[in-house]
């Protein structure tokens, strides 16, 4: 039995690592310029973590391979080197792997969010709620007109709560539930919730942020390729959290601007 | 170092009567029973609830027989409505994680064999042990309460996080009672934890018997210490962030409500509170939580380990700092479970160093135990196969944490069903290995009888292979970015990955059914097994130097004197290649902690 513990203990590691070596199952292309770094750390952590990985389980097999079941005259042998060689390569090994992972990841995280967004990026705001996304343009004044939240009132559809009536700034704000963005722009979402936590989440784009009610945060990027893809909601929302999801459409810079026209007459 | 000084031992009467003997006993080994059968009873619950949960992801629309009468609404002729599919995985959650990993590795092992392995009669408290049993028994009921009010069961997950699980039935169906029943159950089982807590620290502390130092208890003593510890601590944070949330709901405050929140078009009148703050409390207990599940596993595995390596580890020491190094870091990891969720960005790097460092105690406890194994005369047997299982499974959920740390990397997995993978392995897995292991090792200690060795096989053999078919492919599906808490997979991407869940049910109605071969094994070995020796497993430690079942009493009036560390294993002993802690024989062995 030990020895076909070992076995089954062997076959299960190498064909845990099959998928992930075939790359069966994987992100899809990045479109973004962060995501290179992401993708790097990525594969990576890949490599070090399949080493030890396999390395242990292996270990562990052959271990419970030859030392079960042992002749009777047999004696018991100390691991050479002991607890202290054990402790010593713990330490060095893993934690020089670990940290350098880290200090290295640092650099991709750093990439999104310890950069500001440049003077000339796009400026998107985005509103999360049970259970759709909207999103706001701020017009050609280059301006967002200030929210209402007494005044939001879905049956109008007047999803963000603008007063276009009182605020002039509102006036010319566009509100879509598309998420249309030209390409090789950077891009600076602005993001609030609604409602309760929702968050964004583009596999694409390499981009994921939590929409926290009561504070205004934002992400910012800028997309490579032209495309249509899926945002979707990965913060617990509630029932419809499943189905709460929008499109972003990366587009030349002649068709978004097309299309921002479309959507400005539709308001 | 030497603690010579023997405790004042108060004798009591045995108990009499089938309500104190049985009911409300102040005899430790008979509510760590009480509590190993509650965590019986929820792991059952749990297996349920996950088994219609994944019959649902695989095959949505499909009518699962039953379901009905759980909620006719939630689930009209057994098809599960959205909600109700959050539902019973928001209670799969909370009663796994509380009613079963925290109560059977800890307070059940821990409160049946704690005393015994210090040598003490009973805990100092034993009314305030009958009372933490109860708490979280009422604890428990309260929860399952949740099943029968009119909305039914919450479904903002088992980290209820707010403003969902604040903002009260507005927010979604189960949020207004619901939502109150769960935080008022957790709040009690807190209460009922803390109480457990302050018994194991006093026994471990104040009622080692003579010669027991701290470097000679056995390993498991030294992790429901720690567990013990970081309990108070974890739970006495968990128990004011429920009642914040309670209040919330029925008292009209906001802690973690802000202003300006417009749910169906209706303007909340909240204001000044942070939904942050709920995250930030939840997890100062919830990751500090996640040890205390492992933990006790950690120390049943390593001491069912030892037993069947006829060798000392190479060295218990170095165990023993690694669980306090890990126990001390678990309260600076905290906020990677946070790094997407809109706090400060350098929070997120200031947490992911802690988190990778944690690795390196985790690491070495693993090393040890290979290391050890390496030269040992390993016996299999059913206890041990689930020790060696527990290595591999915890090497396993423990390397996707790798990735889990980095903050750039969780940007791809967050909220996915890789961190689900994860979590599963170490936790569901892993932690339930140590409970098996433990079982099977102690089960004649406590009843006098053997565990049927071939079931224990069979169960070991189906619950290994099944839980890797279950959770290996929960990483793949991570990566290609299936997002977690969706009741259907309705996105473009999805279609692929559909068979992969398929195939993960399959597996999970296998291993879930396999499950039964336990329960039987447990029940039958009860009252039919084979009649145990008092030392089947020739151990050494204090619990194999006793009758089986003890007498109500541990050692009879004679409280032993320990001569030794718990692990003379290898070594020439009359005939024995063992020496027992409480045997005055003096043997020549490598080393023998003072």
């Amino acid at each position: 039995m030990a020895k076909f513990f070992a076995l089954t203990i062997i076959i299960i590691a190498i064909a845990s690592a099959v998928p992930i070596v075939m790359h069966i199952w994987e992100p899809p292309v990045d479109i973004s310029t962060h995501g290179p770094l992401i993708d790097a750390q990525m594969s990576e952590t890949m490599v070090e973590a399949g080493i030890c990985f396999l390395a242990a389980q292996l270990i562990l097999a052959a271990f419970i391979w030859r030392f079960s079941n042992r002749a009777k005259g047999e004696k018991i042998k100390s691991f050479p080197g002991g607890a202290r060689a054990l402790v010593l390569a713990a330490v060095v090994i893993v934690g020089i792997e670990v940290l350098a992972l880290g200090v290295f990841g640092t650099k991709a995280w750093a990439s999104i969010y310890f950069t500001p967004p440049s003077a000339n990026a796009l400026p998107i705001q985005v509103q999360a709620g049970q259970f759709a996304f909207y999103f706001r343009y701020p017009g050609p004044d280059g301006t967002f007109g200030p929210l209402h939240p007494e005044m939001i009132n879905e049956s109008t559809e007047n999803f963000f709560g603008l007063d276009t009536t009182h605020d002039q700034d509102s006036k010319d704000d566009v509100v879509t539930a598309e998420l249309a963005v030209p390409v090789n722009r950077e891009i600076h979402l602005l993001m609030h919730a609604k409602d309760v936590g929702h968050s964004f989440f583009v596999r694409e784009l390499r981009i994921q942020q939590d929409f926290v009610p009561g504070l205004d945060l934002s992400v910012h990027f800028t997309p490579t390729k032209i495309g249509r893809y899926e945002i979707l909601c990965t913060q617990l929302c509630g029932l419809g959290h499943y189905n709460m999801k929008a499109y972003l459409e990366v587009k030349s810079q002649e068709d978004f601007d097309q299309w921002l026209k479309q959507q400005a007459a539709l308001q | 170092m030497h603690d010579m000084s023997a405790p004042v031992v108060h004798h009591h009467a045995p108990p009499t009567g089938f309500i104190r003997k049985y009911v409300f006993s102040l005899d430790h080994k008979v509510i760590g029973e009480q509590y190993y059968a509650l965590a019986l009873v929820a792991v059952y619950i749990g297996l349920v609830l996950s088994w219609i949960m994944r019959i649902h992801l695989a095959w949505p629309g499909f009518a699962i027989p039953g379901v009905q009468y759980l909620s006719k609404t939630g689930a009209p002729g057994g098809v599960l409505t959205p909600e109700y599919y959050l539902q019973l995985m928001t209670m799969h959650g909370t009663v796994m994680v509380f009613f079963v990993l925290t109560t059977a590795p800890f307070a059940g092992f821990g409160n049946y064999f704690l005393p015994i392995q210090v040598g003490a009669e009973d805990m100092p408290f034993p009314h305030l042990n009958m009372m933490s049993f109860w708490v979280t028994c009422v604890a428990f009921l309260v929860a399952l309460s949740a099943f029968f009010v009119p909305q039914g069961p919450p479904l903002s997950g088992w980290t209820a996080y707010a403003p969902l699980s604040a903002l009260g039935q507005i927010a979604g169906p189960g949020q207004g009672t619901g939502q109150v029943l769960w935080a008022v159950s957790i709040a009690i089982f807190c209460v009922g934890q803390l109480l457990g807590s302050l018994n194991f620290i006093s026994t471990t502390l104040d009622m080692r018997c003579k010669g027991m130092s701290l470097m000679r208890m056995p390993l498991t003593v030294w992790a429901w210490f720690i567990t013990s510890c970081i309990g108070l601590t974890a739970f006495a944070v968990l128990m004011p962030a429920c009642i914040l949330l309670i209040m919330d709901h029925v008292a009209g405050t906001s802690f973690f409500v802000p202003s300006g929140l417009v749910v169906n078009d209706q303007l909340q009148t909240h204001s000044g509170g942070s939904t942050l703050l709920w995250q930030h409390l939840f997890w100062f207990f919830g990751h500090p939580e996640v040890y205390i599940a492992i933990v006790p596993a950690v120390g049943v595995v390593s001491h069912v380990l030892v037993t069947n390596l006829r060798r000392p580890l190479l060295s218990a020491r170095v165990l023993v700092y690694s669980m306090v190094a890990i126990a001390f870091l678990s309260y600076m990891v905290y906020g990677h479970h946070m790094f997407v969720s809109g706090m400060n960005p350098f929070s997120s790097i200031a947490f992911s160093f802690p988190t990778l460092v944690i690795t390196i105690p985790a690491t070495i406890i693993v090393l040890i135990w290979i290391g050890s194994l390496y030269g040992s005369r390993l016996r299999i047997n059913t206890a041990s196969l689930f020790a060696l299982g527990f290595i591999s499974m915890f090497v396993s959920g423990g390397i996707s944490g790798f990735f889990l740390a980095q903050p750039s990397l969780d940007v791809m997995l967050h909220a996915t069903y890789f961190v689900v993978g994860h979590f599963h392995l170490v936790m569901a897995v892993a932690a339930l290995f140590g409970i098996f292991a433990g079982t099977y090792f102690w089960f004649s200690k406590v009843t006098g009888r053997m565990m049927n060795e071939t079931l224990g096989k069979i169960h070991f053999w189906i619950t290994f292979v099944g839980a890797y078919c279950i959770f290996m492919p929960f990483h793949y599906l991570g990566m290609a970015g299936n997002v977690r808490r969706y009741q259907a997979f309705v996105d473009d991407f999805m279609g692929p990955l559909m068979p992969v869940h398929k195939f993960i049910t399959i597996a999970a109605l296998i291993t879930g059914a396999a499950q039964i071969v336990f329960l039987y094994n447990l029940i039958h070995s009860r009252f039919w097994g084979k009649l145990a020796s008092q030392n089947p497993w020739e151990g050494t430690s204090l619990e194999w130097s006793i009758p089986s079942p003890p007498p109500f009493d541990n050692f009879g009036g004679k409280i032993p004197v320990v001569y030794h560390d718990p692990y003379q294993y290898g070594v020439d002993a009359d005939g024995k290649d063992y020496v027992m802690q409480d045997s005055p024989e003096q043997v020549v062995s490598a080393r023998d902690e003072k």
